[in-house]
């Protein structure tokens, strides 16, 4: 007994020690900056995420971004990315940002409001790796982090142009929200959306319901039937439970309009228009500053005029009148240059 | 205010009460039949995620709604056998193994999604089906009587478990094997295979509840798209003192709630929707703590057999 004891031991040992000299190579000095990309180490992000890369919605709108981004650079070759799904518990959230920034990622983020504070206290830890998260306003410059970035989104600002459209296609004047929780860009979008309703028809009813979770489709998807029963015509929500919306205004002919990521590939007749969250140039300029020794302490905000959010009416959706195209655009510009303030 | 009492919302709302019900009427209904043998089945919500990926998977690759269906109630059936396996054989701790019921449905569920679909797509589901005659009674005609095949069948369901426990042979044994195990073995009641088959019906059941939502409510599946419904319907059961019509009640009650705080939220009564959303769970709390009896409750639930030892 012993002595198959005392060979655990030994082979436990030389299982550390094989590791840690394994590891060692792999950790060497960064290289100092040189004009030789080619032999670089790729940049390496991971990213947390509420939900899954295919939700077409939240997470799905960053991974695109990412993707994009990797292409550009050249593959895996030049850039990898990790990706956690699924992490709506905010425990095993902070567990993973943890592991991603002592495994050497140069960017970790933090993709949710939710994951703030575990961020927070995982940056603190690791000065020298980046940290984004959002949508959020604070970098925690106050507090003495130079290591986080913090991206935002002025839903509301889209939520406007696909409110006027709404109010142009509705024909019963009565439009429904199938909200999550009432905060973050979802309640700015949905606060926008009922002001661009407004702007255009001041008599519409805009019914708005939260389903108190951002991932339950079922739960949306009564939200959205009893919309329709209450006589909504157009309908839209936000965040990754609206695919059960979208499935039901489809079965029952309601119009959609969406937000964050393109909706259309699930009901190509219904979805009207959508409202982007392009990321990319955000984590462009992260990169980019990283790169260049700056490892945080930008605020970033995605609007119509900087080209973060974009309204992309989708194309197999035969209803969009010219009327509509200029109105969209009237309210792009005049959102872009102040002439219409949306209050969030 | 006054819009709540217009009947184009009472219609609706219980309308959405009746909807809401049906996964609830599944998988408690089928959750009641293996208590009453005396084995609690917590993994009730993994059953449910397997049912609506199996039958929403079927669904799109063949597009027939009948093989989604027969998909669903195949798979529960077998992870009900898996359950009865472990908590009746093996005789398992059942609160546990309830638990890694539902972890292993909602990961295998999530898996075989990402595998073979990949991403969120709908497919046509059970329309809704209007009774000749019935549907046009003012108010209750469309409210009651317009709803999807599924939601008939549930309904239909209460009744038929209700005859089965109360009125057969085969329920008069899984009453007998849910209450004194020990007793009914001595007069010849096989009491593992009886309860083999409650929980391998009842995990039908429960997957059934979740094709009612796969194809049916909302023709999508979305990983953990049950979010939770299954751990109610446990609770559901209690509520109703493992009575298939008092589960009912309990469901119809729970649902009217969670269908009235949506509306009540639409008409801007004012109220704030975080507490809105949670009157539904309140309520049940509550219910379920005021409620005196727990004289329905099978004396060997929970309690594995093993023959020779009381």
């Amino acid at each position: 007994m012993f002595k198959r004891g005392t060979l655990v031991v030994v082979a436990f040992v030389l299982a550390v020690l094989l590791t840690a000299c394994g590891g060692a190579p792999a950790a060497p000095a960064a290289p100092a900056a040189t004009d030789a990309p080619v032999a670089a180490e790729p940049f390496k992000v991971a990213v947390v995420m509420p939900s899954t890369e295919t939700d077409l919605a939240w997470s799905q709108a960053m991974i695109d971004a990412l993707r994009s981004i990797q292409a550009e650079m050249g593959g895996e070759a030049a850039m990898q990315i990790s990706i956690s799904e699924n992490m709506f518990n905010v425990t095993d959230a902070a567990a993973a940002l943890r592991d991603y920034a002592s495994a050497g990622n140069q960017l970790v983020i933090a993709h949710g409001t939710q994951y703030g504070t575990s961020m927070f206290e995982v940056a603190r830890d690791f000065p020298e790796v980046s940290f984004a998260w959002g949508t959020a306003t604070d970098t925690g410059e106050a507090e003495g982090f130079t290591n986080v970035f913090s991206y935002n989104a002025s839903a509301e600002e889209g939520g406007y142009v696909n409110g006027v459209i709404a109010a142009m296609l509705s024909t019963s004047n009565v439009v429904g929200i199938v909200g999550p929780v009432e905060a973050g860009d979802a309640k700015a979008y949905i606060d926008g959306f009922e002001q661009g309703v407004l702007s255009v028809k001041p008599d519409s009813t805009v019914n708005k319901t939260y389903t108190g979770s951002f991932g339950d489709t079922a739960a949306a998807a009564e939200a959205a039937s009893t919309h329709i029963a209450a006589g909504a015509d157009v309908l839209t929500g936000s965040a990754q439970q609206v695919v059960g919306a979208i499935g039901v205004a489809k079965e029952r002919g309601a119009l959609w309009l969406g937000t964050q990521s393109s909706q259309a590939s699930l009901a190509p007749d219904i979805v009207v228009a959508t409202q982007l969250y392009d990321w990319t140039g955000v984590l462009k300029d992260i990169i980019a500053k990283i790169q260049a020794g700056t490892l945080g302490g930008t605020a970033y905000d995605l609007t119509l005029e900087n080209g973060g959010l974009k309204i992309v009416f989708n194309s197999a959706f035969p209803g969009v009148t010219p009327e509509m195209q200029a109105a969209v655009d009237t309210a792009i510009q005049g959102i872009s240059s102040g002439v219409i303030t949306v209050l969030p | 205010m006054e819009q709540l009492f217009t009947l184009t919302t009472l219609t609706g709302i219980l309308h959405s009460t009746i909807r809401l019900a049906t996964p609830y009427l599944f998988a408690s209904l089928g959750e009641t039949i293996s208590q009453r043998s005396g084995v609690l089945n917590l993994g009730v919500e993994g059953q449910m995620l397997m049912g609506a990926f199996a039958a929403f998977f079927v669904v799109v690759t063949t597009g027939s709604l009948l093989g989604g269906v027969v998909a669903a109630i195949f798979v529960g059936a077998l992870l009900g056998l898996l359950m009865a396996l472990v908590s009746v054989s093996f005789r398992a701790e059942q609160g546990i193994s309830g638990i890694g019921m539902y972890l292993l449905g909602l990961g295998l569920s999530s898996l075989l999604f990402r595998l073979t679909l990949g991403s969120v797509q709908s497919v046509r589901g059970f329309a809704e089906l209007a009774l000749p005659g019935l549907s046009s009674i003012p108010v209750l005609g469309p409210a009651l009587f317009k709803h999807s095949l599924l939601v008939y069948v549930a309904f239909a369901l209460v009744p038929m478990v209700a005859y089965l426990l109360n009125r057969t042979t085969w329920g008069l044994n899984i009453r007998a094997v849910g209450d004194n195990p020990q007793a009914a073995d001595t007069l010849g009641v096989p009491v593992i295979a009886i309860r083999y088959a409650t929980v391998t019906v009842g995990g039908a059941m429960a997957a059934m509840g979740g094709a009612s939502l796969s194809i049916s409510a909302v023709n999508i599946f979305q990983e953990n798209m049950t979010g939770g419904i299954g751990f109610i319907a446990v609770a559901l059961v209690y509520f109703g003192g493992w009575r298939p019509v008092g589960v009912m009640l309990g469901i119809l009650l729970f649902s009217l709630v969670s269908a009235l705080q949506i509306w009540l939220q639409l008409v801007g009564i004012g109220i704030p929707s975080d507490l809105a959303v949670m009157l539904p769970y309140i309520l049940t709390i509550i219910a379920l703590a005021l409620a005196p009896r727990r004289t329905g409750q099978p004396a060997a639930l929970t309690r594995p057999f093993n023959r020779g030892m009381a």
